[in-house]
């Protein structure tokens, strides 16, 4: 009873203080409504609080005006409404009560800033605040940044000659692959989508490993078994990459759990894109990390497409870094094609995933310069000229080299002398790889379980029989 | 939203109708206590006898795994509380084992957990967010750096938003990295089938699906001795094991237990009646059953052997074998729907290998190929008569 007269009251005085916007407010409404759906998800240019309080007001009202709330629209009303002394401990603390039913907003209106230190020129920006890179780091980053785009681009031509089933670039994101990695330490685990070979290659994985694993012969770790560019590397504290996406974010919060009760001073770090903060396991990953207040970073390269699925269709919050906060997650917001500001945030996360045992979300905005895989064109779906814009005036490679070269410690012809090394480094792999056998037949049974069950033995046996009966029907260079 | 609140729903109901069960019924939770059902034509009663599975162990003292107790010592006990000493000790014993899911730290809705939390701290046994796939991903990644992962799916009917995280991951993790990584020691423990009142979503038999999965193991217990074994063989097995309990028998079935540390084989079948005219092939609560039908069938002159399966991937095909070609007949007996079932893998492999020495078609009594009804239940199960018929009609084929 007491409370739904003083939440009478309280409406009531707010209808004799703002009836006079009622009318206003109430057209900009259906105005701003459409304009909503017209803009997509970035269309804040609306007022959405407005529009729920104008139709609050207009469905309560008419009751008011039969009850005998006449008096109490003229007692005063105060703007102070979280009314600290009417407040209820309720499980998960304590929750003041306001008498204005005020729906929270669908957005805070404003998007949340990108955090760049260096321009699209890769002058560093008037009053930035970052951690300097020194030589050493600066010239490997860079370095490595071309080296993925070479490898990338080699790759990318062995697959449409058809030398390799499949591959992948991550051409655009050079930036968030190169720099996430030099920020972090070679004991933090790392777990990948699987556009972050940078992070391999930033942390030893050589060129020759890289074209066994898309060759899957012999010396592939994963033993022929997976598509090229699924790699993975126990010594790198690299986890293997699966093709499922979204699926490595829940196990980054159980090794992470492990590193915290073994007191480590390292932390995981966990690769994702904006597709796959789409799937329930990206939500069950920031909710059990936030829970479990485990060492994990999580890194949404958000490059704005899932194949052919543009954010726009993807989702209707701010991008991805405002899912943070629902989780009790700090986040931040960074520019994937400043490599020095991707450096800066992730080793500031780093710090604070370990000191304070507790999960970072970062999302890196970037932009998918090449199709989804060899298998996808992605001239179907989106414009050349859009592509064109982030290949060059965005490019962060190129950003990040201006800068280098600004400081002095990289030339052009440093640039042309390491292009054609790497390039001869990877023709010779590439050439080594493919002569190599391809693994032994008796790998398509061992790692099923730690021990071949009775009816993987007698598979094989039988297999190896057809085999010799119908040699015809097998490749010759798998080896008996 | 919906569902977590119809679940919770669920459990509350359950944990009173457990309440009310024991109070009816003194609180008994022997063996020999019966739940009837529709007269005992159709009954089903419950919980294995504790005979059988002492003898067993009596039999086979080398599968024991002494940790310098007393091995002689032991004590009467529930389901539950096999699987609460089979958990002590692996936490006792590694001291890189964690046990976590939905509820344990108050000791589990089946109370499988109790003491636990108070006894390791809440680093080792806690509460997760209500969320099979994070559960189980967070177990994998647990289990990858060297942990032995035990995780609590509340029950088998919640487990497939986990399915994913199983199928694709836990089963493919050591393969597809030739061995760099494995996460095995992940076991999903799950309690499954029938319990007299769970309906759709308190009583499936979920096995079917995961026997399709190269990379886990799937072991089912049959009683509160068998439970405590396996779960530790599990629990150490280097491979990721789901582990379903039957939790019908949670407080129906009670037996003499060791109170040492011991592990019982798994992918090993196991003879638990002896017979000559026809081989009967189950796994946890239905052997129960099954079994009652052998000892009908034993009044009509029919010598029925019953085989416990245990592990069902990978399962022990030759010990189904040497006894289907002493007996000529086979009948696999499972909660599950029919269709689609292990039963039909078994039935298939056994005709491969047995087919000369059959003398009838090989049988399957299951559950119906509908969902798991509520108020049907006991006309959707597999029961004692449904058995016993079938044994009949297979051996006058």
């Amino acid at each position: 009873m007491a409370f739904w007269l003083s939440k009478s009251r309280s409406i009531s005085s707010l209808l004799g203080k703002r009836i006079g916007l009622l009318t206003i407010l109430h057209e900009r409404k259906n105005g701003s409504f459409l304009q909503s759906r017209r803009d997509g998800v970035f269309g804040y240019k609306n007022s959405p609080e407005f529009s729920i309080k104008s139709a609050t007001f207009s469905a309560t009202g008419r009751r008011f005006k039969s009850s005998k709330t006449g008096e109490q629209v003229e007692l005063p009303s105060s703007d102070e409404d979280d009314d600290e002394n009417h407040a209820v401990d309720f499980p998960g603390g304590r929750v003041a009560f306001t008498s204005r039913m005020n729906f929270t907003s669908e957005s805070s209106g404003k998007r949340i800033p990108c955090f760049r230190v260096l321009d699209d020129n890769g002058y560093p920006i008037a009053g930035s605040i970052f951690e300097q890179v020194n030589k050493e780091v600066a010239v490997r980053m860079y370095s490595g940044m071309v080296t993925l785009q070479i490898m990338d681009t080699i790759l990318y031509e062995t697959q449409r000659q058809g030398r390799i089933s499949f591959y992948l670039t991550s051409t655009g994101e050079e930036a968030i692959n190169l720099a996430s990695a030099a920020a972090l330490s070679p004991d933090d685990v790392v777990l990948p989508q699987y556009r972050e070979p940078g992070v391999l290659l930033w942390r030893g994985f050589t060129l020759q490993e890289f074209a066994n694993q898309c060759f899957g012969n012999e010396a592939d770790y994963g033993k022929g078994r997976q598509m090229p560019i699924h790699y993975g590397s126990q010594k790198h504290n690299y986890f293997t990459v699966s093709s499922p996406i979204a699926t490595q974010l829940p196990q980054a919060a159980g090794v992470a759990y492990s590193l915290k009760m073994d007191k480590k001073n390292a932390c995981v770090v966990t690769y994702m894109g904006d597709g796959g903060t789409s799937e329930g396991d990206f939500h069950a990953a920031l909710n059990f990390a936030a829970v479990t207040e485990v060492p994990v970073i999580f890194i949404c390269r958000n490059n704005g497409w899932a194949i052919s699925t543009p954010i726009t269709e993807q989702f209707r919050s701010d991008g991805v870094v405002v899912r943070g906060q629902a989780y009790g997650i700090r986040s931040i917001r960074v520019d994937g094609n400043d490599a020095l500001a991707v450096y800066n945030s992730v080793r500031t996360a780093r710090q604070t995933a370990i000191n304070e045992q507790r999960p970072i979300l970062i999302e890196a905005l970037t932009y998918r310069v090449g199709h989804h895989s060899t298998s996808d064109d992605s001239t179907k779906y989106r414009a050349l000229d859009e592509i064109e814009h982030w290949k060059t005036a965005q490019n962060p490679v190129a950003r990040f080299r201006k800068w280098v070269q600004g400081n002095g410690w990289w030339t052009d012809e440093n640039e042309s002398e390491f292009r054609s090394n790497i390039r001869k480094q990877l023709m010779e792999a590439i050439q080594l790889a493919a002569r190599k056998e391809k693994p032994p037949i008796a790998n398509l049974f061992t790692d099923v379980y730690e021990e071949n069950p009775p009816n993987l033995v007698e598979q094989e046996r039988s297999l190896g029989e057809t085999i010799k009966k119908h040699p015809q029907d097998y490749p010759s260079d798998v080896p008996l | 939203m919906a569902d977590g609140s119809l679940r919770k729903i669920g459990r509350f109901c359950l944990i009173f109708c457990k309440q009310k069960k024991n109070r009816t019924e003194g609180g008994c939770v022997c063996t020999a206590t019966k739940i009837g059902r529709r007269g005992s034509g159709g009954g089903r009663e419950r919980g294995f006898s504790t005979t059988t599975a002492t003898t067993e162990e009596k039999r086979s003292p080398q599968q024991q795994h002494s940790q310098g107790n007393d091995n002689k010592k032991s004590s009467n006990i529930n389901l539950f509380t096999a699987i609460n000493q089979a958990l002590r000790i692996a936490l006792e014993t590694d001291p890189r084992a964690y046990v976590f899911g939905e509820d344990v730290s108050f000791g589990g809705v089946f109370r499988c957990t109790t003491g636990l939390a108070d006894q390791f701290g809440k680093n080792r046994v806690f509460n997760t967010p209500l969320c099979e796939q994070g559960i189980v991903g967070f177990g994998i990644g647990l289990a990858a750096m060297g942990n032995r992962a035990i995780a609590e799916i509340q029950f088998a009917d919640y487990i497939f938003p986990a399915f994913d995280q199983i199928v694709n991951e836990a089963a493919k993790f050591r393969y597809r990295s030739g061995n760099q990584f494995n996460c095995g020691g992940l076991t999903i423990r799950a309690p499954y089938g029938a319990v007299g009142h769970g309906g759709h979503y308190h009583s499936q038999s979920p096995e079917a699906f995961f026997c399709h999965v190269p990379g886990i193991k799937v072991v089912v217990p049959r009683s509160p001795q068998q439970a405590k074994g396996l779960l530790l063989s599990c629990i150490r097995d280097p491979n990721p094991v789901v582990f379903f309990e039957p939790k019908w028998l949670y407080r129906l079935a009670v037996e003499e237990v060791p109170e040492n540390d011991y592990m019982l084989p798994l992918s090993q079948a196991e003879v638990i009646r002896e017979g000559a005219d026809i081989t009967l092939v189950g796994w946890g609560a239905q052997l129960a059953i099954m079994e009652q039908a052998c000892v009908d069938a034993e009044k009509d002159g029919i010598s029925c052997e019953l085989i416990d399966l245990k592990t069902l991937i990978p399962w022990d095909k030759d010990t189904v074998v040497a006894s289907v070609r002493k007996t000529g007949r086979l009948l696999i007996s499972h909660e599950a729907p029919i269709t689609g079932g292990f039963g039909a893998e078994i039935s298939a492999s056994i005709v491969e290998r047995c087919f000369l020495r059959l003398e009838a078609p090989v049988t399957r009594v299951c559950g119906l190929d509908t969902p798991f009804p509520l108020v049907f239940e006991p006309f959707y199960l597999p029961t004692k008569n449904k058995v016993l018929d079938a044994i009949k009609s297979t051996v006058n084929y």
